[in-house]
């Protein structure tokens, strides 16, 4: 959805490939030394945002170079929720049209029972990557999927707009409630009219689950699902983050903010038309790009706290399965693994400022140099706080759903927050009957 | 009928008559009644689609179950009792009626303006059809950008114009979402309605026009007792097409407010249990529901405007 704004501003400025001359020194000693195997077509399926599709083809060339098989991208919408739903289709009709899903760091344990078990054919690669990533996508032993790239969000800054009313950068919801409403205003009566304070991603789907999660978890409310499985989510805290909110929209928030998505919420940003922004940090890339107008102008900072004292980031991430139902499950475990590997999680983080999965590339100077969000950002994702779907399991998102729902109910006025969570407390204790 | 009993003719053309419909017959059985009466079976089981072989049969209670608490309490679940989704059927009808009506209306006025002669004619019958001749998906996807509430090309116009004061977030509000909806379908099916009306506008006799204009009759009674009588058939089945259409609404909304409460359409919510949710039987239940629902309302609305369908009116 709303991917217009980024094909108008997501151009980017090449970044040196150096490392990737030992890459071609090994490919073409491989080429000398195994004859080349039929070509074989695989294809991967994709919903990324902002310019990750388009990296990913340059992966994916790459790919084609060494391997010599020819891979398809089949490119759908980015929002996670109709993703989940085409591909639950493609699996349960056996498709052997996909041969590789990137699939959401909340989905293993749903989609475990039709994905390839990567367990023995990436042993002598996991150890790289953070285990708890590792983790979170092994389901009953069996690794399910492997990280491409992590996720936690940012709250992004214009740092030009900050210094002109001499704000500082907020650390509590109240401060960004504040200083949005300031410079807001002081612009507004300056003639900069199209100016909102705070964007982030209202739409009733997925994402507002996780901005709702670091509403509620950040004042104190707890984290929806218990991971023991107990229902926490109506309680006066949680409530009093939603009613918080509720207050943003049509304030400092825009009315549309209820229909806004990651790219819209990006769309008015980058058009330098919103004080703050909560968004994951592929954002950061496309806001310093060549034809960007806010190149330069802003910063990124964690997510602000509640009364609860600490902030929360919801742990986000995308992964690369092996549909159990592909032909050819061994070339696509080499694509995943290849997606996967060190250096084209390097030249991703360059192009695209997404978070990797490897710890050993937070600490390599060019990313340092070109993205450095990504060394800032380790802390803050390695404290970031992952949604109920280990403890929902199979129902997490039909618990996500009435989630969002109450959220997206309570901050578009349709009954009090109160009232809505004492109603979702209700139907997730039904939905879990006798347990997750 | 009772000559084919009698002779041997006639029987060979009953027989051959059959020949030819065995193919979309079968057709029909394969890509509709197959997968049709599959929902049904599946509403009755627990099916879920990690493992559509491990379904057991469970009877009625994804329509209706009740359980009997220790307590004496009695707790009813299931469909029938869902709010969720008679709020979507009652979305789904609300959203038809409103639609269909102004459909007919302007498709109406439409065709009575097409219908007179004037220079250009031809072009503007081909104009006015394009909005028809568009992909829904395509469409949707315009009429979203169109609607964005900060670039969006609505709000601008009509701010400029000093229609509204502030920027309209129109899929966004619980106020304006059913009527964003309303508004990209009425602009998308007109065309269609206006073309079938044509149709029978086209076919009315001058004469009678005439005889009518000549006994004095203003063109508003002329309208309304020769004009409107005689089109009424084609009018009732070019509405019930569109009923159809609209009581199973899907991609507009899919597109513009998929999650939205206030626009959740019925083919909506069981396309989300179907395959979002792990409910794939309860999403079976819902189509099953639907296409009842959507049977029943054509049979009412057949019976109510004692439509016939043998033609020869």
């Amino acid at each position: 959805m709303g991917g217009r704004p980024s094909r108008r501003l997501g151009s980017e400025s090449d970044p040196p490939v150096k490392f990737l001359a030992p890459a071609v020194f090994a490919f073409v000693t491989s080429l000398l030394l195994t004859p080349p195997a039929r070509a074989i077509e695989l294809s991967i399926v994709s919903g990324d945002t902002g310019n990750g599709i388009k990296v990913l083809r340059e992966i994916l060339d790459r790919y084609e170079k060494k391997s010599g098989n020819k891979v398809d991208i089949v490119v759908i919408p980015p929002s996670t929720t109709d993703q989940f739903g085409q591909y639950r289709l493609w699996l349960a009709a056996g498709s052997s049209d996909i041969d590789v899903y990137q699939t959401d760091v909340i989905w293993a344990p749903q989609l475990a029972s039709q994905l390839v078990d990567l367990t023995e054919a990436t042993r002598d690669v996991v150890g790289a990557h953070f285990p708890s990533i590792i983790q979170s996508q092994t389901v009953n032993g069996r690794l399910v999927a492997l990280p491409i790239f992590t996720d936690a969000p940012a709250l992004y800054y214009r740092k030009d707009l900050l210094d002109k009313y001499g704000a500082k950068v907020p650390t509590t919801w109240q401060q960004l409630q504040d200083t949005a409403k300031l410079v807001m205003d002081k612009e507004r009566a300056a003639g900069n009219k199209d100016l909102w304070g705070y964007v982030f991603q209202g739409n009733a789907y997925e994402g507002l689950t996780c901005n709702a999660l670091e509403w509620v978890m950040s004042n104190g409310g707890g984290g929806i699902i218990e991971p023991d499985g107990r229902i926490s989510v109506d309680n006066p805290k949680a409530a009093a983050a939603l009613d918080r909110v509720k207050g943003w929209i049509g304030t400092i928030a825009p009315p549309g903010v209820l229909a806004y998505q990651e790219e819209e919420a990006r769309g008015v940003w980058q058009t330098g038309n919103a004080v703050f922004m909560r968004n994951w940090p592929y954002a950061y890339a496309l806001g310093n790009s060549e034809n960007s107008p806010i190149k330069g102008k802003f910063d990124v900072a964690p997510l602000p706290a509640g009364d609860g004292g600490h902030p929360v980031a919801t742990l986000g991430g995308w992964n690369l399965a092996v549909s159990k139902y592909s032909r050819h499950p061994d070339e696509a475990i080499d694509l995943v693994k290849f997606i996967a590997s060190p250096e084209m999680q390097k030249y991703r983080t360059l192009k695209t400022s997404n978070l990797p999965t490897i710890a050993a590339l937070y600490d390599d100077p060019d990313i340092a140099r070109q993205q450095p969000i990504v060394p800032r950002w380790k802390p803050i994702f390695l404290n970031a706080q992952p949604r109920p779907s280990a403890s929902a399991r199979i129902k997490y998102n039909e618990a996500s759903s009435q989630f969002w729902t109450a959220v997206h109910n309570t901050i578009s006025g349709n009954g009090t927050a109160a009232d809505n969570l004492a109603e979702l407390e209700a139907r997730l204790t039904r939905l879990k009957g006798k347990g997750w | 009928m009772s000559a084919a009993r009698r002779s041997p003719l006639a029987r060979r053309r009953v027989r051959t008559a059959w020949l030819f419909l065995a193919p979309m017959l079968f057709v029909l059985a394969v890509v509709a009644g197959w997968p049709f009466l599959r929902t049904v079976y599946y509403s009755f089981t627990d099916a879920s689609l990690a493992d559509l072989n491990a379904r057991q049969w469970v009877g009625f209670d994804n329509y209706l179950s009740v359980l009997r608490l220790p307590s004496g309490r009695v707790l009813y679940d299931g469909l029938l009792v869902d709010r969720v989704w008679w709020r979507a059927v009652w979305n789904t009808v609300r959203f038809a009626a409103i639609s269909v009506a102004c459909e007919t209306a302007l498709g109406m006025i439409v065709a009575l303006a097409l219908n007179a002669e004037f220079p250009g004619r031809g072009i503007v019958r081909a104009a006015i059809l394009i909005p028809w001749a568009i992909p829904t998906i395509v469409s949707a996807k315009m009429w979203q950008w169109m609607l964005n509430d900060q670039f969006g090309i609505i709000n601008v116009v009509l701010l400029n114009l000093g229609l509204i004061h502030e920027k309209i977030a129109w899929t966004a509000s619980t106020d304006t979402a059913m009527v964003a909806v309303l508004i990209v379908d009425i602009w998308k099916s007109t065309p269609f309605m206006a073309l079938l009306i044509l149709a029978a506008l086209q076919m009315l006799p001058r004469e009678i026009l005439e005889v009518a204009k000549l006994d004095g009759a203003s063109p508003w009674q002329v309208f309304r007792w020769v004009t409107l009588p005689l089109i009424r058939p084609a009018v009732m089945v070019a509405v019930i097409f569109r009923a159809l259409d609209a009581l199973r609404i899907f991609d507009l909304i899919y597109v513009l407010t998929p999650n939205n409460v206030q626009t959740k359409s019925m083919s909506i919510f069981a396309r989300e249990n179907l395959f979002e949710f792990d409910k794939f039987a309860y999403g079976s239940a819902a189509s099953t529901l639907l296409f009842l629902i959507i049977g029943l309302l054509t049979i009412a609305y057949i019976r109510l405007g004692r439509l016939s369908f043998e033609g020869g009116r």
